[in-house]
């Protein structure tokens, strides 16, 4: 006598484990803490966000181009940000020329789109960033600072608010990422002489507060130089910044070359491949992906940091923002000021994050199945 | 796979030398673990190396292409004689192929992109002549259809004989085989011996490291049994199974043999 065996049919899910209501049960109500943090997290954004959002929404004041027009109601005055919006986008550039920025920001947009259009080709993609990397530099540089094709030169001191911050913070990332790969390349090569240089730079430049770096490269170079030799003080702040970040960004990326196995350089080597071609095309494509979050932390974190150049002078977005609130025609706004660049700084932080996150899904081939 | 008929009678081998080792040995800080290997394998010669494990084998065969390097002895492969030039030993990597444990395909590359990477960037092919030739490699190890896929969406077995169409794309001499069924299951073991039987019917001179006894009695010209980085003995698989002359080669094929 043979059984044959019947597979057993499909059936549906207990209906409490699907739909909204069983989204409820397995996130909010799972477990008794689970319903008191529910409870408390209702009950404190129920007494916080009603007076948030009177303050900055239903009892602010929008309109009227004077602080007087601020004077009838008890929420937020946003005419004192909208009368100071040209300063702190574009700091001290001339309000004739600030057409260039915008020049410079429309450029970036247009070049950079295609690299987020999904039907664009990978190695088009590649060839296109590239060329961005190479040309926008110059081509900003020389739209920003004039003197060339009867542009009137604009002097670095007169950058600001916004511009300057997107200035260091775009050069800080952009030079500090290929730096970074290629110190943290160093630090695992062979080689005892590139290892220790870069072990040193690495240690050293981690091993200081960015503000010494700043204070230094402003106060303390021009001692060293020979008198009359001056170069400009945003570039010696660029460096600063660049070499900094750069540090950490080395040991990020190392994280990421210890996590690939061996086997990865072994197969690579068996097919003939030389040190630059395995670490270009093997290694560090599944290395850098892995550390996206480290990456984008680092990035983020310097974004923020852009703002500590307020010890050596320079008006960025923070110290443009804190200069208007002590202008004695504006005094007792600064909250209003601090919420505003706290705004544009979380809005671009937030960017960052939110597309580091959809990079890591696309380029997610690991465990797929 | 079937036992009985060898895959191509044992025609006489050219006699011409693709691999000479001479008095190899190697340590590992002062562990000493390979011990005087002197092997020479002709072109078109299938060579399996079995042992216990930590006998030496991988070793011996990583030292072909240079992966390992070694302290004494020399090693002269299709007429070049390895040194510490990188660029020679990166020129002589070309010609010799080799299929690892684990497969170690690249994850982040499609099937079809693992095989076009090395003829494209080292052989400097053109990409669509080398698709094409991935695409014919791929026919052969019988899954074409998967060539728009990742590694990581493939089974075991099928992964593995990806890994034997990327090196086949690079048109080697020489296929080094490091336990290339150790890492599978059971039914998948199967369908990467086939694809190594149908290699080793087109006359690739093959070394395979592996304890699949059933593939050396087909394929192989010669069986060799390595122990404590020593090559015990070697001989044609007839006589290596049947009547092996040392003790400890008698003792290592009970105990794959019958269990």
């Amino acid at each position: 006598m043979s059984a044959t065996h019947v597979p057993h049919p499909d059936l549906p899910p207990p209906s409490s484990t699907i739909g909204a209501l069983g989204w409820l049960r397995r996130n909010l109500f799972s477990s008794p803490l689970n319903v008191a943090l529910t409870v408390l997290a209702v009950y404190l954004l129920a007494i916080s966000l009603p007076p948030m959002l009177r303050w900055a929404l239903f009892d602010a004041t929008w309109s009227g181009d004077s602080r007087e027009a601020c004077t009838a109601n008890s929420g937020a005055c946003w005419i004192f940000i909208k009368v100071h919006f040209g300063q702190f986008m574009y700091g001290f550039y001339p309000e004739a020329q600030r057409w260039r920025v915008d020049a410079v920001v429309l450029l970036l947009i247009i070049g950079a789109a295609p690299l987020f259009i999904s039907s664009v080709s990978n190695p088009l993609k590649v060839r296109l960033g590239l060329g961005l990397l190479l040309l926008y530099p110059l081509l900003a540089f020389m739209l920003l600072h004039g003197g060339l094709f009867g542009l009137t030169p604009v002097d670095t001191r007169q950058w600001g608010g916004l511009l300057l911050t997107l200035v260091i913070a775009g050069v800080g990332m952009t030079a500090a990422l290929p730096l970074g790969v290629l110190l943290a390349l160093g630090r695992r090569s062979k080689m005892p002489a590139i290892q220790t240089l870069c072990v040193t730079f690495i240690e050293f430049w981690r091993g200081v507060p960015l503000i010494t770096v700043l204070f230094m490269s402003s106060v303390m170079l021009p001692l060293f130089l020979p008198t009359g030799m001056n170069f400009d003080k945003l570039l010696r702040a660029l460096i600063g910044v660049t070499l900094f970040q750069a540090a950490y960004m080395a040991e990020v990326v190392r994280g990421g070359l210890q996590a690939i196995p061996k086997g990865q350089v072994e197969a690579a080597a068996a097919l003939g491949l030389g040190y630059w071609k395995t670490m270009a095309l093997i290694v560090l494509p599944q290395a850098l992906k892995l550390v996206i979050p480290g990456i984008v932390n680092t990035f983020i974190a310097l974004f923020k940091d852009t703002s500590l150049v307020l010890i050596i002078g320079l008006f960025d977005l923070m110290n443009i923002v804190h200069s208007a609130t002590t202008n004695p025609a504006w005094l007792g706004f600064s909250t209003e000021g601090y919420v505003f660049a706290a705004a544009v700084y979380w809005l671009f932080c937030f960017s960052m994050s939110h597309y580091s996150q959809s990079l890591e899904k696309r380029l997610h081939t690991g465990h797929k199945r | 796979m079937p036992e009985s008929s060898p895959v191509s009678p044992l025609a006489p081998l050219s006699g011409q030398v693709m691999i000479e080792m001479e008095a190899v040995h190697k340590w590992y800080g002062t562990f000493h673990v390979l011990k005087d290997i002197n092997l020479t394998v002709q072109k078109g010669e299938r060579i399996v190396i079995c042992g216990p494990s930590g006998s030496g084998k991988s070793t011996t065969i990583r030292c072909i292409n240079r992966l390992e390097e070694y302290q004494r002895g020399r090693i002269v492969v299709d007429g070049h004689e390895l040194s510490n030039d990188v660029k020679q030993i990166e020129q002589i990597r070309r010609e010799v192929g080799m299929v690892f444990q684990h497969f170690n395909l690249f994850p982040h590359l499609t099937v079809l992109e693992n095989c076009v990477l090395a003829p494209i960037w080292v052989r400097k092919l053109p990409r669509k002549q080398a698709e094409d030739i991935a695409m014919r490699y791929l026919e052969r190890v019988k899954i074409p259809e998967q060539a728009k896929k990742y590694p990581g969406q493939l089974s075991g077995g099928q992964q593995q004989r990806v890994a034997i169409a990327r090196s086949l794309c690079m048109n080697p001499k020489i296929m080094l085989f490091d336990e290339p069924t150790s890492a599978l299951d059971p039914e998948m073991i199967k369908e990467v011996l086939d694809t190594m039987v149908t290699l080793a019917e087109d006359g690739m001179t093959m070394l395979c490291v592996t304890h699949e006894m059933g593939f050396a009695k087909t394929v192989a010209h010669r069986v060799i049994f390595m122990d404590g980085g020593e090559i015990i003995e070697q001989n044609a698989p007839q006589e290596f199974f049947t009547n092996p002359r040392s003790e400890r080669t008698r003792l290592f094929l009970s105990q794959i043999l019958h269990h």
